[in-house]
């Protein structure tokens, strides 16, 4: 029970202090909006057969992944900045427990931009949002949240140890847009990119939330999705304890 | 004169330096060398799934749209970097001119601008395959400098807000999507609404990129003498208005004592 109210206050805090960040709240909001713009018109000039929901689903998704990949890369950065590192590390809970909600509440501030993606698609763009199946819909969108906290929660401690770990998260931004299939259908990709496009939930998650939305079967994507993200999470957890006990031996967890 | 001079020179220099102490490889190439190879797959890709133009047609114009992000931070970090090392108050205390102490800021900008584009274009083509006939390449390396030139000018106007804005790398983002839309970068311009071709026409880029793919097209350097010229005589625009709110708000700063807001 302690660790769950751990994770729930620990998610609400970090929820919190995110929402009122400029940077990280509103601009994580704002910014893919510029992305999922140019897609509305691109594949409004276009003439392919995927429409406009399809682009509004895909770019609301891109969202999504922008609120976990440009902050999660940075999140134990800012903590370092913040001299809380030290206090966290030492902290009696496992270390995992304290950071698996910040990169929850990151992934959470993705929903803010996954729903003003679809509104933006709605009103600007007159894309009408008809979902087949509307609770699997909600299901697969919680699902990919936390699926894509789990996947930040692996790249937060895996950068640890790099002074510019920011980078790194900003850095995966586009390529997971690009081989996440999110606007690009993977058929369109070289064949040695699809393995890479399958070890990543976000790309079960924009599955799931398609098939749900515009017909079809979500609950392998969204199995596939969810489970993959318990597996970066585990992932995460081993190299925590890894990462943490070096920068022990070493003295070097501030990097100062 | 001379004094000048070595305020725009040694100065500039010394600012754009000061920039890699924490701009440095570990940074600088993940975020100026990769992430526009990547800018440029994302849109080719999409613009193959939309069946719009060709990978070059996405290559140029995000090739050319990438050395935004240079541009408009870095002029931005001349007036918030000084504020975070408290610097700031001591730089505009000084009785050093204000052209060449922010002149000389913007021209390693320039130069770093573009440098990212040529990379970005040089490395999309081939990963692409994308050809840039060899007579196209030294009028578009020209292009490319006005280019910069001409975003350096909006990132003065940047770092003249970034006087008055605690959060200048959200306004930074935010005149780097607005670029990507309105440029025609990605989306032609005759597929935007009126309102945003017409807006596109007073913007940094636009003109730029119209002019290399062109060049790319086959035409000469003369051919596209209306949109160079129009591309520098956006530049000049926004450098102009860019040191003027850079006067004003130096002025406002002092008389509010709002220099050190951070």
């Amino acid at each position: 029970m302690s660790t769950i109210r751990l994770l729930a206050v620990g998610w609400l805090f970090h929820f919190k202090m995110i929402s009122r960040s400029a940077f990280e709240g509103l601009g994580n909001v704002i910014y893919p909006l510029f992305f999922a713009t140019v897609a509305f018109f691109v594949f409004q000039a276009g003439n392919s057969p995927r429409t406009l929901l399809y682009a509004s689903l895909g770019s609301a998704v891109m969202g999504m992944w922008s609120s976990v990949s440009t902050t999660a890369g940075g999140a134990m950065q800012r903590e370092r900045w913040w001299g809380t590192l030290e206090l966290l590390v030492a902290a009696p809970r496992h270390f995992a427990l304290i950071l698996l909600p910040i990169t929850l509440g990151m992934a959470t501030i993705g929903l803010y931009s996954f729903v003003a993606t679809l509104l933006w698609g709605r009103f600007l763009f007159g894309v009408h949002l008809s979902i087949v199946h509307p609770a699997l819909f909600g299901l697969s969108v919680v699902g990919t949240v936390l699926s894509f906290g789990g996947l930040g929660f692996l790249f937060a401690v895996s950068f640890v140890r790099f002074r510019a770990a920011w980078v790194l998260g900003n850095l995966f931004e586009y390529p997971v847009w690009l081989i996440g299939g999110f606007l690009v259908p993977l058929a369109l990709l070289p064949s040695w990119v699809h393995p890479i496009s399958w070890a990543l939930a976000p790309t079960w998650g924009m599955n799931a939330i398609r098939q749900s939305a515009l017909g079809g079967s979500p609950l392998d994507d969204l199995a596939i999705c969810v489970g993959l993200g318990v597996g970066y999470v585990a992932l995460g957890v081993l190299v925590t304890e890894r990462v943490l006990r070096a920068a022990r031996l070493s003295g070097s967890l501030s990097l100062t | 004169m001379i004094v000048a001079a070595r305020i725009f020179g040694i100065g500039g220099l010394t600012s754009f330096r000061a920039l890699f102490y924490w701009l440095n490889p570990w940074i600088y190439v993940p975020s100026l060398l990769v992430a526009p190879i990547f800018q440029i797959l994302l849109f080719a890709y999409i613009g193959r799934s939309a069946h719009l133009r060709s990978d070059g047609f996405y290559l140029i114009g995000n090739a050319l749209q990438y050395a935004a992000i240079p541009c408009l931070f870095a002029m931005s970090q001349t007036v918030s970097g000084e504020r975070y090392q408290n610097t700031l108050s001591a730089i505009l205390v000084s009785p050093a001119g204000r052209i060449p102490l922010f002149l000389g800021r913007s021209l390693p900008v320039i130069l770093n601008g573009a440098f990212v584009a040529a990379f970005s274009l040089a490395a999309g083509s081939l990963i692409l395959g994308v050809h840039l006939p060899a007579s196209s390449l030294a009028p578009i390396a020209l292009v490319v400098l006005i280019a910069a030139f001409s975003c350096t000018g909006l990132g003065l106007v940047n770092a003249a807000i970034s006087l008055r804005v605690r959060e200048n790398a959200v306004l930074s983002n935010v005149m780097f999507g607005f670029l990507l839309i309105f440029t025609g970068a990605n989306v032609p311009l005759d597929a935007l609404p009126g309102w945003m071709s017409t807006s596109a026409q007073g913007m940094p880029f636009t003109h730029a990129i119209e002019a290399a793919r062109r060049l790319v097209a086959g035409s000469s350097l003369g051919d596209v003498r209306g949109l160079v010229g129009a591309e520098l005589l956006v530049g000049a625009a926004y450098g102009l208005v860019g040191y003027a709110v850079l006067r004003w708000f130096e002025v406002q700063s002092r008389r509010h004592a709002t220099l050190e807001r951070s």
